[in-house]
């Protein structure tokens, strides 16, 4: 990228297969220096201006409170294994429960998705029946209701159900409301080939068993998906917990986090270890699974 | 229904299909079976999208207020309240600011995309970085950027660090509080607009920009002919999520200030008439008039930018 004739590029182009050419001028990085180096510094700047804030929490979970009070945000703890606002955190803050609800909501709203999920798209995929546009009519429609807005009501039925204050409210709201993952298996149930119902069908296999043996396992990629973003989705919302799950013991990740700071109004260092504790877990999964995320998401939005 | 399907003894051979296929398709456990599938889909899809639609523009015409067991039919009253009463039409502004927002969110999104589908030393690294923010938990970046626009926080240190001292409140003026907030929306959403965008770019086959390449067109030429045009769909997606985006933003404003000094946005306030001051018939107006300006931008983005992929049966 440093010899010169690049700037000629269009001229030099055309004559490129005759091997006239010196020393072979690289054919991709056509940009110049400055270009190259205002990215990087364009990236550098976008990557402080996202992990600053989060290091600064870092670090101040890391500081005694004498610490917080005196010193800038910026400067450095002064013991560097000073657990102690996580204990107290994890403690007060009931932080241990509230990961066991918010488990108990994952397990068994991100299980009642896959199965809802799989079985509609299975359902519409491979079936002929008369109200079919219908149905689909139905699932298209709701995907332009956003839950926010039809809360209010949605709570009166909760109410009439007598689910508010249960743990099964969030789980029925995640379940019943997941337009997204039908349209995920939809869309890859339709690259599954028929011929493998048929063959099975010959076989004596009923729809069922077809559903069951067949096509779930078959299906796995598009459960990663699913299970992914409906993971991340599940253990971050804040809005139906916040509505739903009024007693403390109940809290889950979201809104233990939310009514830790209440007594904590100005003890940053504890407030900080908290949601450092609540984004470790995030961090971990994102890690392990960078891949598969963003696939997931991408398909998931644009779905 | 498992012999019926022409495979059956009785008549073999495969001459009777058309009538043997038929009778099976038309066998009413056949008929059934995909509403067995469809019967708990359906029955929670029902549930808790339709009837709370169908029950809040129902209430939305009452004066209820979610507990007593009377309510009266108001007529219009509502909306004529939530369009007359300034205090109540003012969130609709406030959504200015993340919409505001959202437009510089979507321009730096494209411009990481754009970059970062290229080769790049770290690629994968900043890509993580740039992306994270999104996958964080809502209450734990609100008690970050809490921080962060505290006196004596991170931005007030960074900013001394710089040589510019400042004792702005930031979150202390109507102003300054909603473009902090919405600032921290920014930071919280670019990453998925990021990734939507990479997607779309990197499913554009590189034998394009290889020919472009070839005839000297410069990154620009490459950005403006190949790439814009290939990702039209998803930045009309984008387009849509970033104005209903706007219009409901709850959990930032509402766990950083409650909704004070001026940053209540138009879902804190229904929360609020709903379950704070039992107005429910009131804030079911509320959730009706969002609703209707969703629906409204979606039908018309729908209508400007016909999308071949919507066809889902």
């Amino acid at each position: 990228m440093t010899t010169p004739d690049l700037t000629a590029a269009p001229a030099a182009r055309p004559t490129q297969p005759a091997p006239s050419t010196r020393p072979a001028p690289r054919r991709t990085p056509r940009r110049p220096r400055i270009g190259t180096a205002l990215t990087y510094l364009s990236l550098v700047a976008a990557s402080v201006v996202v992990l600053l804030p989060l290091t600064v929490v870092f670090l101040t979970s890391l500081k005694t409170s004498e610490e917080v009070a005196d010193g800038s945000a910026l400067s450095l703890p002064g013991n560097w294994l000073n657990t102690d606002n996580y204990v107290t955190a994890f403690t007060d803050g009931k932080m241990l429960a509230a990961f066991g609800n918010t488990a108990f909501i994952l397990l068994f709203s991100i299980g009642g998705t896959v199965l809802i999920g799989s079985m509609t798209a299975y359902a519409i995929d491979r079936f002929d029946f008369r109200a079919k546009k219908t149905v689909m009519a139905l699932f298209l429609v709701a995907t332009l209701v956003p839950g926010v807005t039809t809360q209010v009501a949605t709570f009166q039925l909760m109410n009439g159900f007598g689910l508010v204050d249960s743990r099964w409210a969030p789980i029925l709201l995640y379940m019943g409301t997941d337009i997204v993952s039908i349209y995920i298996f939809l869309q890859f149930i339709r690259s599954i080939p028929t011929s493998l119902d048929e063959a099975a069908r010959l076989d004596g296999a009923n729809a069922f068993t077809i559903y069951r043996k067949i096509i779930f396992p078959l299906l796995k990629p598009a459960i990663a998906t699913v299970v992914i973003i409906k993971g991340i989705t599940t253990y971050n919302d804040f809005y139906i917990p916040f509505l739903y799950l009024h007693s403390e013991e109940l809290g889950t990740i979201s809104t233990a986090l939310f009514r830790f700071k209440g007594p904590f109004g100005a003890h940053w260092e504890a407030i900080s270890a908290g949601a450092i504790l609540v984004i470790v877990p995030t961090l971990v999964v994102f890690l392990l699974l960078q891949r598969w995320i963003y696939n997931g998401f991408a398909q998931g939005a644009t779905k | 229904m498992r012999r019926s399907d022409g495979s059956g003894p009785p008549s073999g051979p495969p001459s009777g299909p058309p009538s043997g296929r038929r009778s099976w398709r038309d066998s009413p456990v056949r008929r059934l079976t995909p509403w067995l599938f469809l019967l708990l889909p359906l029955a929670l899809l029902i549930t808790f999208t339709y009837v709370p639609v169908v029950n809040m523009v129902y209430y939305g015409f009452t004066d209820w207020d979610g507990i007593s067991p009377d309510r009266n039919f108001t007529g219009v009253d509502n909306y004529v309240q939530i369009f007359t009463r300034p205090e109540l039409f003012r969130v609709f502004f406030v959504s200015g600011y993340y919409l505001a927002a959202s437009a510089v969110q979507i321009a730096v999104a494209l411009y990481f995309a754009t970059v970062l589908s290229f080769d790049l030393r770290f690629r994968n690294l900043f890509k993580g970085i740039l992306f994270f923010p999104y996958l964080i938990n809502g209450v734990a970046i609100g008690f970050v950027f809490l921080y962060f626009f505290q006196d004596g926080g991170t931005l007030d240190s960074v900013l001394s660090w710089l040589g510019v001292t400042t004792d702005h409140p930031w979150l202390g003026d109507p102003t300054s509080a909603n473009a902090s907030l919405a600032g921290v929306s920014m930071w919280r959403f670019t990453g998925l607009n990021f990734v939507l965008f990479l997607g779309a770019i990197q499913s554009i086959p590189g034998e394009l920009y290889e020919a472009a390449q070839l005839d000297g067109a410069s990154r620009w030429q490459q950005f403006r002919h190949i790439i814009a045009p290939s990702i039209r769909p998803v930045l009309s997606l984008s387009l849509i999520l970033a104005i209903s985006g706007s219009l409901s933003v709850f959990e930032i404003p509402y766990i950083m200030t409650g909704g004070a000094t001026g940053t209540s946005t138009f879902v804190i306030q229904t929360v609020k008439l709903a379950f704070q001051f039992n107005k429910t018939g009131l804030a079911s107006a509320a959730a009706v008039v969002l609703l209707a300006i969703i629906l409204l931008i979606t039908w018309i983005q729908r209508r400007l930018v016909p999308d071949d992929k919507v066809d889902l049966t």
